[in-house]
């Protein structure tokens, strides 16, 4: 019998669970990596060289590349792991989250300073037009 | 004899930790968060716990993918902050409780709960930014830790019911410890929020205020929700307040609330913070 997977409508969330983790594991891994101030200089210094001593898929690096959160968390990342890259970049959790909703930072912080986003309407994806 | 005087549960956002760090508590956008922690600070330095069993969880800082414990005890004598892409932390080394915890290890994996038992870890955000908000900025905190993580970060992380039954022997654990300790049990994580993908900034005010409203006298309620309720309603890192049911759990079925605090928001997070002093 299939695992029970309610989450997974969820609307605008992936939740990284054990096929999601086993997906992404060699992305999380590089990202774990950037914890470490040596590491993140050489990438820095070359992001394609140092990506590519990563078991990585074509799909995952080029998402690194382009900084494409939502197309890191569809291919296996996990946010926790992700923020090391934003880290390195000197971004916050907030900028993150706001290029993730498409918003600009100072719509998503205002919207945040108001309360936040309702979960009215965002419950299931039935309820998403 | 060892015994759990208090719980306190509180929110631990990493930029709590960097407006504290960065001398920013006295904004407008920090001063309400920091201004709900007053009186814990004030009660802290009266009541001068020995020991603090800090339940909180790793956010991949100090356990990558190679490692995922559902439920780690530090051991060790002395923990340093984790540098989590930007550098450690400018706090205080954490000093461990070394005989109590491994005391509590062996007391708590006799009672059916598996625990791994660590023994060199860093500790992140996740841990250091509670101290900080109780403790405000001391050249060394003033007691000891006792670093207990729990896996929030690879679903599923442990239920709402495990934590709360785990709460209930790690107080077990710590009657049975001979020393005369003052101790406090902390859940941390929470409330309300969700930093990932397009529903990102998710914030579910009233939710959370039953939460806090059912925690001193209806936890046993609490503990029945499910995971999928956690990540509906309160977004899916909402699900970190599994955390505050080990506190809770570890408290005599009657408590009393003396402070709490609740404000929307810190980055993407709705901040929330309780103290409850066991009553026997």
């Amino acid at each position: 019998m299939a695992l029970e997977k309610p989450y997974k409508d969820v609307p605008g969330t992936t939740i990284f669970d054990a096929g999601m983790a086993r997906q992404g594991y060699h992305l999380n891994q590089f990202c774990a990596s950037l914890m470490k101030e040596e590491n993140r200089e050489r990438f820095k210094t070359d992001e394609r060289a140092y990506l590519d001593e990563w078991a990585m898929t074509k799909e995952q690096k080029q998402a690194v590349l382009d900084r494409d959160y939502n197309r890191m968390l569809s291919l296996g990342g996990n946010i926790y792991f992700l923020a090391k890259i934003f880290s390195t970049d000197g971004k916050s959790f907030v900028f993150a989250a706001a290029k993730m909703t498409g918003m600009k930072e100072e719509d998503y912080q205002a919207m945040m300073v108001s309360g936040g986003r309702s979960p009215e309407g965002n419950r299931y994806l039935k309820e998403q037009k | 004899m060892a015994r759990i005087t208090a719980g306190v549960g509180t929110s631990h956002v990493p930029l709590i930790g960097r407006a504290i760090d960065t001398k920013a508590t006295d904004t407008d956008y920090w001063k309400p968060v920091f201004e709900g922690y007053e009186f814990t600070k004030k009660w802290i330095a009266e009541e001068q716990p020995d020991v603090i069993f800090l339940v909180y969880n790793d956010h991949a800082s100090a356990f990558s993918l190679e490692m995922v414990p559902t439920f780690a005890i530090g051991c060790a004598e002395e923990f340093q902050p984790a540098d989590e892409g930007f550098g450690r932390r400018p706090v205080p080394t954490v000093k461990g409780a070394p005989d109590l915890a491994w005391h509590v290890a062996q007391s708590v994996i006799q009672q059916d709960f598996d625990l791994t038992i660590i023994n060199q870890m860093d500790v992140d955000h996740g841990l250091t930014v509670p101290l900080s908000l109780i403790f405000g900025e001391p050249d060394a905190w003033p007691c000891r830790i006792i670093p207990f993580a729990v896996n929030v970060v690879v679903y599923p992380p442990p239920s709402g019911r495990r934590c709360y039954n785990l709460g209930k022997a790690i107080a077990n654990a710590v009657e049975s410890f001979d020393e005369d300790l003052n101790v406090q049990i902390w859940g941390t994580g929470g409330m309300s929020h969700q930093i990932q993908g397009p529903r990102s900034g998710l914030i579910n005010k009233d939710w959370d205020t039953a939460f806090l409203n059912r925690l001193s006298d209806n936890a046993e309620d609490l503990a029945d929700i499910p995971h999928i309720e956690y990540v509906r309603e309160t977004g899916s890192e909402g699900i970190e307040m599994v955390m505050w049911l080990i506190m809770r759990g570890a408290l005599n079925t009657q408590v009393k609330e003396l402070h709490r605090h609740y404000h929307i928001p810190a980055s993407n997070t709705a901040v929330g913070h309780i103290v409850l002093e066991n009553q026997f």
